[in-house]
């Protein structure tokens, strides 16, 4: 039922086709996003899942062409709303940027500028797009503030960032990425930072907005939790690919692929039920592997149970459940959680 | 949690102040410069005698010891006078005005055309940078009096000539520091934010990046307008500053040297004691300054 297929003619927010993005170097080439795709139609939240280093950031900041060297962005395509951003100028790259797709970075204290008040950097934003009079401007910025659940925006907006707590930046922050009401927002992490109280506030507010302007959102997070209450779909990568891909549902209860299925296992709450008090978190064994030294085929392999000497090539994307064709995964041998040997 | 009415006074700027403040010195720096900078500027009206005036100036009344009367126009010469008759306070004062002139005056503008310069190198990187960097660290390299001597050599005397080789011995150390400062703060966070807003790079590097980059060149500014007066001294000293019908400060003492051996203390004491006290004055100021901006030293 609501599987991708069934938006087929509507053209989607967005399309990755084949996403390379290499880091040159002085070692060698990393292939950080090595041949990423997924369609990410309007309105909807996608949780893009990974550990560190898996290659996740790196693809929020390819769609916003803000990779910085040695990295580049040197093969596929970047379908916004059907246009390639890759055959883009950085002119027209930048109108587009903060304009319809907008990004939130991890660290809200970071991301404003310390010495600039909070109204000079949100009324740059919206004249950097619009030539709006200052006045505007500013009410404009008043106006997304309050939106995002701000007390007093006009106070707020004469003040320095240090003198906001660290929800507050956040708000900011999400607020200066919403000022245009953009049609895409990447959201790196944006919530890492804070308490789980105030997680939990932004995130629901963030679900309201997104679901209430129709904007697609892309949730890049290493904490499953916190996707699984605020996707549609989640897509897990794993050292530069996309190793499962599917709706919520079918990804959090039925992973077919043993490196979600592992990333589930080493959650304390997926736990609770079967696991002692005092007893240790389950681990995926091993390390990620490092891109300079890639195992041929499944990049998972060499800490997988189930590898078999197939796994030396690489596995496609498949759909293991013929009644699931959205839930994709890459692997030679796809399935169910295995029967734990201890 | 009560903000109202705390906002504006809790601008970084505001706090900037408020710790400056804290040291004692640093106010006896900043209160002896303020009257250096007030005497300076109100010269005419608390100055017997204009200095530059040699009609006002009386031959018979040269080299007179301090707190002589003078001989014919009615006040008393209470630093004594030099070689012309010129009265040493007035001299001072007006050559305050001369030094001071010459050393905010290049160090704002060496400032402005320094840091344009290392923003620039800073942003545009490769081999724009390479080329401005060499060029600072070659005019760096050469010894500030030896280069001074040969721009002045070419160039002439006269105040503005002194000023434009202050500039052009000057700039490359605002440009420096502005560099450097630039590529540290380009790999900040607001930085890739301010990108993702779609901002046009040339507001980036002066709107976000440049204030960002301005407290260790506030302290440079401060700690060169400091530089540039001892320079200017110098250079008036060997006799290719400024001209002799206008006396700053050095030109002041390199007057009175020759008068030294004969007991004539006053001539060169008396202007040295003033550029002492203001060179000591803004460099009180400028350390406080750099104690202050420096986030390695706060709290």
């Amino acid at each position: 039922m609501s599987t991708a297929q069934t938006h087929v003619e509507e053209v989607p927010t967005l399309e990755l086709r084949d996403l390379q993005t290499r880091f040159h170097t002085r070692d060698g080439v990393l292939p950080v996003v090595d041949g990423v795709s997924f369609t990410l139609a309007r309105g909807k939240v996608l949780g893009l899942v990974g550990e560190s280093g898996s290659g996740k950031s790196v693809t929020g900041f390819s769609i916003m062409g803000l990779v910085d060297p040695p990295g580049r962005v040197e093969g596929g395509q970047v379908l916004f709303q059907g246009r390639d951003l890759l055959q883009l100028s950085n002119a027209e790259r930048r109108a587009l940027r903060g304009d319809r797709i907008a990004m939130i970075f991890q660290d809200p204290m970071a991301t404003l500028n310390p010495v600039l008040r909070i109204d000079t950097q949100m009324i740059e934003t919206v004249q950097a797009h619009r030539s709006v009079s200052t006045a505007t401007a500013r009410k404009q910025a008043a106006d997304t503030l309050a939106l995002m659940g701000l007390s007093n925006a006009e106070e707020r907006l004469r003040a320095y960032p240090h003198q906001l707590s660290g929800g507050m930046r956040q708000r900011v922050a999400i607020a200066i990425a919403l000022l245009h009401g953009p049609d895409l927002i990447i959201a790196d992490e944006p919530t890492t930072a804070l308490d789980v109280t105030i997680q939990a506030q932004i995130l629901s507010e963030m679900q309201k907005l997104v679901a209430a302007r129709g904007t697609a959102l892309i949730w890049i997070s290493h904490d499953l939790s916190v996707v699984a209450g605020l996707a549609d779909e989640i897509a897990v990568m794993y050292a530069g690919r996309i190793v499962e891909h599917g709706t919520v549902d079918q990804v959090l209860d039925n992973p077919q692929h043993p490196y979600t299925q592992g990333l589930i296992g080493s959650l304390p709450s997926a736990n609770s039920r079967t696991q002692r008090r005092g007893a240790r978190l389950r681990q995926i064994p091993g390390m990620a592997p490092n891109l300079l030294q890639m195992p041929a085929g499944c990049a998972f392999a060499p800490r997988c149970a189930r590898a078999s000497a197939a796994c030396t090539t690489m596995p496609e994307m498949t759909a293991p459940l013929s009644d699931e064709p959205g839930h994709r995964a890459r692997c030679f041998h796809p399935g169910p959680v295995a029967v734990e040997r201890e | 949690m009560n903000w109202r009415g705390r906002f504006d006074e809790h601008s970084i700027w505001w706090r900037v102040a408020a710790d400056f403040l804290r040291s004692r010195i640093a106010i006896a720096g900043l209160t002896v410069l303020a009257l250096v900078a007030l005497a300076a500027i109100a010269a005419p009206w608390i100055t017997p005698q204009n200095p530059y005036d040699l009609m006002q100036l009386d031959v018979l009344d040269a080299r007179l010891k301090p707190g002589t009367p003078s001989s014919a126009a009615g006040y008393t010469y209470w630093l004594g006078t030099d070689g012309q008759g010129r009265d040493l306070y007035s001299a001072i004062v007006y050559g305050l005005r001369i030094s001071l002139l010459v050393g905010i005056g290049s160090a704002a503008i060496a400032a402005v055309l320094g840091t344009g310069i290392g923003l620039l190198a800073a942003y545009a990187g490769g081999k724009v940078d390479a080329a401005l960097m060499r060029l600072v660290d070659l005019l760096l390299s050469f010894p500030t009096i030896l280069m001074a001597l040969m721009i002045l050599a070419y160039v002439g005397k006269g105040v503005g000539n002194v000023v434009l080789t202050l500039v052009l011995l000057e700039w490359a150390y605002y440009a420096r520091t502005a560099r450097g400062q630039a590529l540290v703060e380009t790999r900040r966070d607001y930085v890739e934010a301010a990108r993702g807003q779609g901002i046009p790079p040339w507001r980036i590097l002066s709107g976000h990046i440049l204030p960002n980059c301005l407290p260790p060149l506030l302290v440079i500014g401060a700690l060169q307008i400091a530089r540039a007066i001892t320079l200017e001294a110098t250079l008036s000293f060997l006799g290719l500053g400024v001209p002799i019908t206008e006396p700053s400060l050095g030109l002041l003492i390199s007057n009175g040297y020759q008068y030294l051996l004969s007991n004539e203390y006053w001539i060169s004491f008396f202007p040295g004691v003033a550029l002492l006290a203001t060179i000591v004055a803004i460099n009180l100021v400028g350390d406080q300054m750099r104690d202050v901006l420096n986030p390695r030293l706060q709290r």
